[in-house]
């Protein structure tokens, strides 16, 4: 009897001494960056940890391991073999959801627990700068009375940018010739160098570019327009692009999630540790620095909303490669 | 002139006493991971770079880019000691930098490597000093079709030349293009022979296969004829330093050669790797002593080390001029420049004068530095090779199990290697030639990629070679050079180009 209670007092002290997170790091944590270094998903997780560090967020340290391989899939496929591991935090995009339709892999979506994503990536309508095209919808009018001679540079093959193309094409009748090249730089000297006619690279991946007027923005695929209103050229900044909605294409909003994920089967006190870490990452002002820098939109998401998201850019998504025939099984 | 006056400023910002300490620090660790197989120049500079966050932007590229020179330089260390590349790009080192350290002259073989590596570095650097107005203007014009040329042209002249019988040429370069197709297409963006094993997901990587072939297999090979169990002979004599240095200039024709190579290897997109086979490629080609190719001639491991180091080090100007790495190393250093608050790109030397010209002056110094540095270290590398095989063998069979995990933190490689190794001794046995193998799995899938580009942008039309001067030009020098052997033999009479 004595015993007993003695029991349910130890265990009323914990449960009433329990702290906001029970669970902490016991040894170094890494994070898996699911493309190499160099890399957008390399730069974010990279920033994360000098973050922390900084700001000495968590006590463990941190070792930062490129996983890249098959287009990330290698980083992703940690999830499995370190499942309920909470000392491996994986980094990616929308690819951790998306890459397991276009590639048969060794993981599901279901292995994963969403922690987090802190920000979108922001994909604009590039032309050369001497193009004759002054407006969006201009362009598209040029590029469907003349079918499949545009050429469309994007960086990889059945990923955010063919996608993108895909849904410009379907909706306005716009048909272009997509050449796949090895990532955002290379898609960028390709057109600023003439080879193609276009491409949607992320504002980070152009801005040098933009800044030697070797190319320029037509519009940008947000609901509104971008918020930095730093002048890049002379007489442009990223706030003066139009939204391409308001230049009458039907594609409103694609943007790409920049996101944190743990293994299955970790305790539920870890994804809040790492929630309520990243949030207070989100509101640093090296943070909020690295964002404006990169001219993506700073958006925190965790728990149901994150997950919210993540329904919402699947079914879109997944429209796209189901009439591109690009699933595979 | 313009240039000039910014080189000067470059050097008033990079000549101070820290900037030389992060110099020195940089190069004698570079050297560590150069060293070692497997670790190699992008791993090391990944590890170093979360400490460069809090420096200033000019001293935290010096301190990689020095890392970069160290390991480049230490690269070779190995591979004529142990027949071992610690780099992709020094691969072709060993050809002959191996066997000439077998014959117990080790010391003028890695005399041999880095005085014609510091004298490479030091025409790319000046071909930078020149050329940072204007590459931007000729790297532009590149597109996939170009892009396909240079690696047709980096096939043509390593092929074309005499040597193992056709046939086993064709198999030996069959493997490594299928070897190099493994895991994700990013034309099609399916996966490829990957069987739905996991670990293949990544493809296989091309320094554990290296490891593999060269370490391991000369290792069996070893073993089986009769365990040496005595070392090299080698007398081992600073003053052999002086004498090598004495002999450079003889070497003229191949230095200059060799480094023009590596320049152009290093704007266009070719790469290190691919600019040291095909300068060594030419340079056996354009030898007298042709027959001495393979057996430790020294033009064979001046011409790939001289193109290695001109080429690493042109391939800084399109990085800093245009964003685009020419190296895996210098896509690691891209993402440090924007991590610094940086946007590389065509602005960045308008910009950032300081930074991008405190580079370049600082390219200039890290690589004398280095040149000094591991000349003072070639007697002590070189006596390495007076140990017993009973101790340095065991050694080696680590080394290299450990470079091979070091690669990507993968337990797979570990047996990739191993089945490598048994592979690299079959094909000395059948007498099957390992370079085209190596050389295929390098730029295999770029000039895949580049290929399949080019057709789809021109519709399927194979004219989109011929379509403009630039790939014209470089398509028809390739022809040229795969036809050449023939062509002389025709022309001149045969019997004098039946190389071993």
């Amino acid at each position: 009897m004595k015993t007993l209670t003695a029991l349910t007092a130890t265990f009323a002290a914990l449960v009433v001494a329990a702290p906001a997170h029970a669970w902490q790091p016991s040894k170094p944590i890494e994070f898996v960056v699911t493309s190499s270094p160099g890399g957008g998903t390399d730069n974010f997780a990279r920033m994360i940890q000098s973050v922390i560090a900084k700001h000495n967020l968590i006590s463990q340290s941190i070792v930062v391991v490129n996983k890249g391989g098959g287009s990330g899939a290698e980083g992703f496929l940690t999830v499995k073999t370190a499942a309920g591991d909470a000392h491996k935090v994986i980094f990616g995009t929308n690819n951790a959801y998306l890459l397991p339709y276009v590639a048969k892999l060794g993981y599901k979506f279901s292995d994963m627990t969403p922690v987090a994503a802190l920000a979108l990536d922001e994909f604009l309508l590039w032309v050369k700068n001497d193009a004759p095209y002054k407006s969006a919808k201009e362009y598209i009018e040029a590029v469907k009375a003349k079918p499949d001679t545009f050429k469309m540079a994007g960086s990889q093959s059945k990923d955010t940018d063919q996608t993108l193309t895909s849904m410009l094409s379907a909706s306005t009748g716009a048909k272009f010739i997509y050449v796949p090249f090895q990532g955002g730089g290379a898609v960028g000297t390709q057109l600023a160098g003439g080879h193609v006619d276009s491409h949607t690279n992320n504002p980070n991946e152009s801005i040098g570019q933009w800044k030697a007027e070797q190319v320029r923005p037509l519009c940008v695929f947000s609901p509104t327009r971008l918020a930095s209103t730093t002048k890049v050229t002379a007489t442009m900044g990223w706030s003066d692009i139009p939204t391409c909605k308001e230049q009458g294409l039907p594609v409103e909003r694609f943007q790409m999630p920049r996101t944190v994920w743990l293994p299955d089967g970790v305790p539920a006190d870890a994804v809040t540790y790492y929630a309520d870490i990243l949030k207070k990452v989100s509101e640093t002002p090296e943070w909020k620095e690295y964002i404006a820098r990169t001219v993506q939109t700073g958006q925190f998401l965790a728990g149901d909303a994150f997950k919210a998201f993540i329904a919402n850019d699947d079914k879109n998504s997944r429209a796209v490669f189901e009439r591109e025939g690009w699933i595979v099984k | 002139m313009d240039n000039l006056a910014s080189l000067f400023h470059g050097f008033s910002v990079a000549l101070s006493f820290h900037h030389i300490f992060l110099m020195l620090v940089g190069i004698l660790l570079g050297i560590l991971v150069g060293v070692l197989p497997g670790l190699g120049a992008p791993n090391g500079v990944s590890l170093l770079l979360p400490l460069t966050f809090t420096m200033d932007p000019v001293a935290a590229i010096i301190l990689l880019t020095s890392m970069y020179w160290g390991a480049l330089f230490g690269g070779s260390t190995t591979s004529i000691l142990f027949n071992i590349p610690g780099e992709p790009s020094s691969v072709a080192t060993t050809f002959d930098g191996y066997p000439l350290a077998q014959k117990g002259k080790a010391t003028e073989a890695l005399s041999y490597a880095f005085l014609s590596a510091g004298f490479g570095a030091l025409v790319g650097v000046i071909v930078i000093t020149l050329l940072s107005g204007v590459v931007q203007k000729f790297a532009l014009r590149f597109s996939a079709p170009e892009y396909f040329a240079v690696y047709f042209l980096a096939f043509c002249s390593f092929i074309g030349l005499g040597g193992a019988p056709v046939l086993k040429t064709v198999v030996s370069i069959g493997c490594g293009f299928a070897l190099a197709a493994v895991g994700m297409d990013s034309v099609s963006g399916s996966l490829r022979l990957t069987f739905e094993f996991d670990a293949l997901l990544a493809g296989i990587s091309f320094l554990v296969v290296v490891i593999g072939l060269f370490g391991i297999g000369e290792l069996i090979l070893t073993v089986e004829e009769g365990l040496q169990l005595k070392g090299i002979e080698a007398r081992v004599r600073p003053s052999d330093v002086l004498r090598t240095m004495a002999m450079m200039p003889r070497h003229w024709a191949t230095l200059l050669r060799s480094a023009l190579v590596g320049c152009w290897m290093g704007i266009t997109p070719g790469g290190p790797t691919a600019a040291s086979f095909m300068s060594y490629g030419l340079a056996r080609r354009f030898s007298k002593y042709r027959q001495g190719f393979g057996k430790g001639e020294p033009d064979g491991i001046i011409a790939p080390e001289t193109a290695d180091h001109s080429a690493g080090t042109a391939a800084m100007l399109p990085m800093l001029a245009l964003g685009i790495p020419g190296s895996a190393t210098a896509a690691v250093m891209l993402g440090g420049l924007m991590i610094w608050g940086l946007n590389p790109g065509p602005m960045l030397f308008v910009e950032r004068p300081d930074f991008v010209w405190g580079l370049i002056a600082s390219m200039y110094l890290g690589n004398v530095i280095g040149v000094i540095l591991v000349l003072a270290t070639v007697p002590m590398f070189a006596s390495i090779l007076r140990i017993p095989f009973a101790i340095i063998g065991p050694a080696i069979v680590v080394i290299c199990f450990v470079g091979a995990y070091t690669v990507g933190s993968r337990p797979f490689d570990l047996w990739v290697a191993l089945g490598f190794g048994f592979v690299g001794y079959l094909f000395k046995k059948l007498n099957y030639p390992i370079a085209p193998l190596i050389l295929a799995m390098v730029i295999g899938d770029k000039a895949e990629d580049a290929f399949r580009q080019s057709l789809i942008m021109s519709k399927g039309a194979l004219s989109v070679f011929w379509s403009n001067a630039l790939v014209g030009t470089l398509m028809a020098l390739a022809l040229l050079l795969l036809v050449w052997p023939v062509a002389a033999r025709v022309l001149f009479g045969g019997g004098r180009s039946s190389a071993p």
